[in-house]
């Protein structure tokens, strides 16, 4: 530490809140350490101590505005088993996946058109000027008209479904408050070919780019890790309900079939001094080897196969490219989301065409219990959410495990994967070295809820230290 | 100049982080008193399928808390910004309005009514008691700009 440099960078452009990087130099200016520093929801699970049950899935959603509905969600089916509730009837299950499958088709198609196409379609080294999605949509008119009405499709799925885009009360412990009209149907039902056509598209934009980039790719912020998931119990992908597994790197594994209300007894987390965000780990590997990766690529590569027609096809060709073996690119993220998203798009038209929909048992009751868990398969990956409460109807304890949590080492790793690639002896943050840094974490797609988003909080601060702590270089952009 | 025309609020903001929800809360009040010719949004922030909602509207009025306007409120005309791009999953006000020309071919007039805030640090719903005597003076001065839509319309052609 004595004869090292420190470099920050904060926060990240691109990312949901704030965060910030930080990397460590030593004398000959090579990078020895990366840190990503996340400012976390610290404060959130003790802010819903004392509050009713019931209120939950509604509150928890305020922890994020970008996926509300995971939160609402996973905090349902935790609250579910509360009110003594282990099946829902079809037509609450089917609601509530069509409002999940709403959410994912929305998110992922914000992302890959909003975040991550600028890099693709202008490269790394693009002006940052062009380099956005402005420049997309002067650039790529019809390609951002697209990534608009995606969005714009997903969240009146969410509307219809959850009640209304913010504090949507759709999901209840033990069922839904409303099913769907026919006429809300027919709406959805008129341009979802529309939405599959376009979800085709995107997944061919990030398959051929990932192919053809290959070579440049391959190393870029990549490694080998172990991958979590929820998979249905004959191994099909299952993005609202199912059990864990997890796989290693090579594919062997580690645990299968296990009843997420156990999570605790296979993952354990891990607090570091230096972030507020745990460590999560996988207990029989260790906190050193059982760190993991969460969404859509461990989502790929944990499944056996995928239960909609059009994702098999491309799921098997995205696996074909390792030969079947996990696929541990961290770029691959992005090919991996299209999937995602042309699956959520089927099962979308499959539920669309479901008469269950329209039916009006919604709700069971059962007995009453004192602790909940429940996990979804979120945009971004595995999300947690675990309650005890008293006698009273109280939360009395919450623990939220969120996605990009999980994937807080794996953030890390690509981080000084790419800071080791890209200082060189010159200690400065470049242009190129900060777009590259950025381009590894968005691969991820975090999701840094707490932040607040009022006018003037979100300027991008690039600060340079040298090994006594001084600043020695420093950037900001309004 | 007194044709009526056509307006859309968007308030965002994060109720659950104290003076960040001054957006939603002022939307709230707005929605209440049902006001002709405008329609009222709220969320917690804005994202890019917002431009396509904008480029319906004649006039859009985007409320949000500020930590640093001169305090009751400010209210500015928006020009649409093409450029760098700072922000997360959402995008700032001139960024909705940018793409709702480039994609939608909006004519809209845009503007920023900002309201002082003071605590955003911590988990709580509530406004603190200076936020709270702001937004009823950014309400009041909102109000009575669109119950006139002659006078926003006049602001809008400036």
């Amino acid at each position: 530490m004595s004869n090292s440099k420190r470099i920050i960078i904060e926060p990240v452009t691109r990312v949901e809140g704030h965060g910030k990087v930080s990397i460590l130099l030593d004398e000959n200016n090579k990078v020895t350490q990366a840190r990503f520093h996340v400012v976390e929801f610290r404060g959130f699970e003790r802010f819903i101590q004392g509050r009713p049950y019931w209120e939950i899935p509604v509150l928890v959603q305020r922890l994020c505005g970008i996926c509300p509905v995971s939160h609402h969600l996973a905090a349902a089916k935790a609250m579910d088993k509360i009110v003594g509730v282990d099946k829902l009837t079809p037509t609450a299950e089917k609601l509530r996946r069509l409002m999940h499958y709403g959410q994912m088709f929305q998110s992922h198609a914000l992302h890959f058109f909003h975040l991550c196409s600028p890099d693709l379609l202008f490269g790394f080294d693009a002006d940052p000027k062009i380099r956005n999605v402005i420049g997309v949509a002067i650039k790529y008119p019809e390609l951002a008209v697209q990534g608009v009405m995606m969005r714009k499709y997903g969240q009146e799925i969410i509307k219809a479904t959850a009640g209304k885009k913010i504090h949507g009360t759709g999901a209840i412990p033990g069922g839904i408050n409303k099913n769907l009209s026919i006429a809300e149907r027919d709406v959805f039902l008129k341009d979802i070919k529309q939405m599959l056509d376009w979800a085709r598209g995107a997944l061919n934009i990030a398959k051929d780019y990932t192919v053809k980039n290959l070579d440049m790719l391959k190393p870029f912020a990549s490694f080998d890790s172990n991958h979590l998931s929820l998979v249905r119990s004959d191994g099909a992908m299952d993005l609202y309900h199912g059990n864990l597994r997890a796989i290693t790197a090579d594919g062997k594994k580690i645990f299968d079939q296990v009843d997420y209300s156990n999570y605790s007894d296979y993952i354990a987390e891990e607090v570091k001094s230096w972030s507020y965000m745990k460590f999560p780990f996988i207990k029989s590997l260790g906190p050193q080897n059982g760190w993991y990766r969460v969404g859509p690529l461990a989502g790929i590569n944990t499944c056996d196969f995928i239960d909609t027609p059009e994702a098999e096809k491309a799921r098997k060709d995205f696996m074909a490219l390792t030969s079947n073996k996990p696929n541990n690119i961290t770029m691959a993220y992005h090919w991996a989301r299209m999937i995602e998203l042309l699956h959520s798009a089927e099962k979308i038209n499959e539920l669309l065409h479901d008469k269950d929909l329209q039916g009006t048992d919604l709700v069971v009751k059962g007995k009453r219990r004192n602790e909940g868990v429940g996990l979804i398969e979120a945009p971004r990956g595995t999300l947690f959410h675990h309650y005890k409460i008293n006698d009273n109807d109280q939360i009395i304890s919450a623990n939220l495990i969120v996605s990009t949590t999980n994937n807080n080492e794996p953030f890390n790793r690509a981080v000084q994967k790419v800071a080791a690639d890209y200082i060189d002896g010159v200690p400065k943050i470049t242009e190129g070295l900060l777009n590259r840094i950025e381009v590894a974490i968005r691969a991820y797609d975090p999701c840094l809820s707490c932040a607040t988003h009022a006018l003037g909080k979100m300027p991008l601060i690039v600060t340079l230290y040298d090994y006594q702590g001084n600043e020695i270089d420093s950037k900001t952009k309004q | 100049m007194s044709e009526k025309r056509k307006i859309l609020l968007i308030g965002y903001g994060n109720p659950a982080r104290a003076d960040d929800g001054l957006g939603p809360a002022l939307a709230e009040e707005i929605e209440s008193k049902n006001i002709s010719d405008v329609t009222v949004e709220a969320d917690y922030q804005l994202t890019i399928e917002d431009s396509a909602q904008v480029a319906e509207y004649d006039v859009v009025v985007f409320a949000d808390a500020s930590v640093n306007c001169s305090e009751p409120f400010s209210f500015e005309p928006l020009t649409a910004r093409e450029g760098e791009s700072f922000s997360s999953h959402s995008v700032e006000p001139a960024e909705v309005m940018a793409l709702a020309e480039n994609l939608f071919k909006s004519k809209a007039k845009g503007f920023i009514l900002a309201i002082r805030g003071y605590e955003f640090d911590r988990f709580g719903e509530g406004l603190s008691k200076k936020a709270k005597v702001n937004l009823q003076k950014a309400l009041d001065f909102i109000e009575s700009l669109f119950v006139k839509g002659d006078c926003l319309c006049r602001t809008a052609n400036m």
